[in-house]
């Protein structure tokens, strides 16, 4: 009976948070008054990937960090920045790794060409095989 | 070539074995370094984060001097466990300020007390504000800083006892 108390108490009590005290940044978990801006403001955070939980993306994450990045972007993007601006300013301090956007660095140039060798490779195949086909 | 080619699909099996293999293998790193690294440091205000200790601004941080640039936080547990080596580099004549993440005073004024406290000065970023603007991205790390205000060096994560040798070999590299 006791075990089952103390069960059932457990279910009540609130998890720990490991992370701090401090209540989120205002734009954390709050969306802009404008939905244009807003819009923007998610396009770009759902692009920008979390530095604590490395696979998620900010709009994602609830990492006390990524809170406080999605309201960076939105207090940024509501005084007037571009998205591609403040995504610059991130890449130059954490590097392309923090941008989920593909870019045209020469390192991505073979997955950039990666469709149009398979498209050839495939009409070549397929040339040879109606060449060789015999005539009914 | 038909012939060669029918060994095609066992090489490429072969090689994305090889890549996967050596991905299971590999140490994983995750270490997000800056990329600010020999840039000047981004500028900065910031008000104080303990009741016994000045406010810090990144103008303070060029007056010709090299030093550590701490970034902590109360509610962090390795913050507490690098606290003995701070301490000892504090003992060793460095000047080490620091950036307190996503805290408050109270807290702070607590871990000081619970863990010492080796710093000059210490500024409250309650947003993480200033924390991004170093590509910083995480707590505990520590900058080291030449007299010019620019980041010489950028150590992530705590700092174990075999790192305040390297600590400050970095320092007096940065003079």
């Amino acid at each position: 009976m006791r075990a089952l108390i103390s069960l059932l108490l457990l279910m009540l009590a609130a998890p720990v948070h490991a992370q701090t005290a401090l209540p989120p940044a205002p734009f954390a978990d709050r969306q802009l008054d404008d939905a244009a801006l807003e819009r923007k403001a998610k396009a770009l955070m759902e692009t920008i990937r979390c530095l604590t939980c490395q696979s998620q993306s900010i709009a994602d994450s609830n990492a006390s960090m990524a809170g406080d990045m999605r309201s960076e972007i939105r207090e940024r993007i509501r005084a007037g920045e571009e998205p591609e601006h403040i995504r610059r300013w991130l890449i130059e301090r954490y590097g392309d790794w923090v941008s989920y956007e593909p870019t045209a660095a020469p390192i991505l140039w073979p997955l950039w060409a990666a469709p149009i060798v398979l498209l050839a490779l495939g009409l070549l195949l397929m040339r040879g095989r109606i060449k060789r086909r015999p005539r009914a | 070539m038909r012939r060669l080619l029918i060994w095609l699909p066992l090489a490429l099996f072969l090689g994305f074995f090889a890549l996967f293999a050596s991905g299971l293998f590999k140490p994983d790193d995750r270490v997000i370094t800056s990329k600010l690294i020999g840039q000047a440091l981004p500028a900065f205000t910031l008000p104080a984060a303990a009741s016994d200790r000045p406010a810090l601004a990144s103008t303070q941080l060029a007056d010709g001097k090299p030093r550590l640039l701490n970034i902590f936080a109360s509610w962090c547990i390795p913050c507490a466990a690098e606290a003995p080596q701070l301490m000892a580099l504090k003992l060793a004549g460095v000047e080490i300020d620091a950036i307190a993440i996503r805290d408050a005073r109270l807290d702070v004024d607590a871990f000081l007390a619970r863990n010492g406290n080796p710093y000059s000065r210490i500024g409250l970023d309650a947003r993480s504000g200033v924390q991004i603007a170093l590509g910083s991205s995480g707590v505990p790390e520590t900058f080291v800083i030449d007299g010019k205000g620019r980041i010489a060096y950028q150590h992530i994560g705590d700092i174990r006892a075999d790192d305040v040798p390297m600590l400050l070999q970095r320092l007096k590299d940065a003079q």
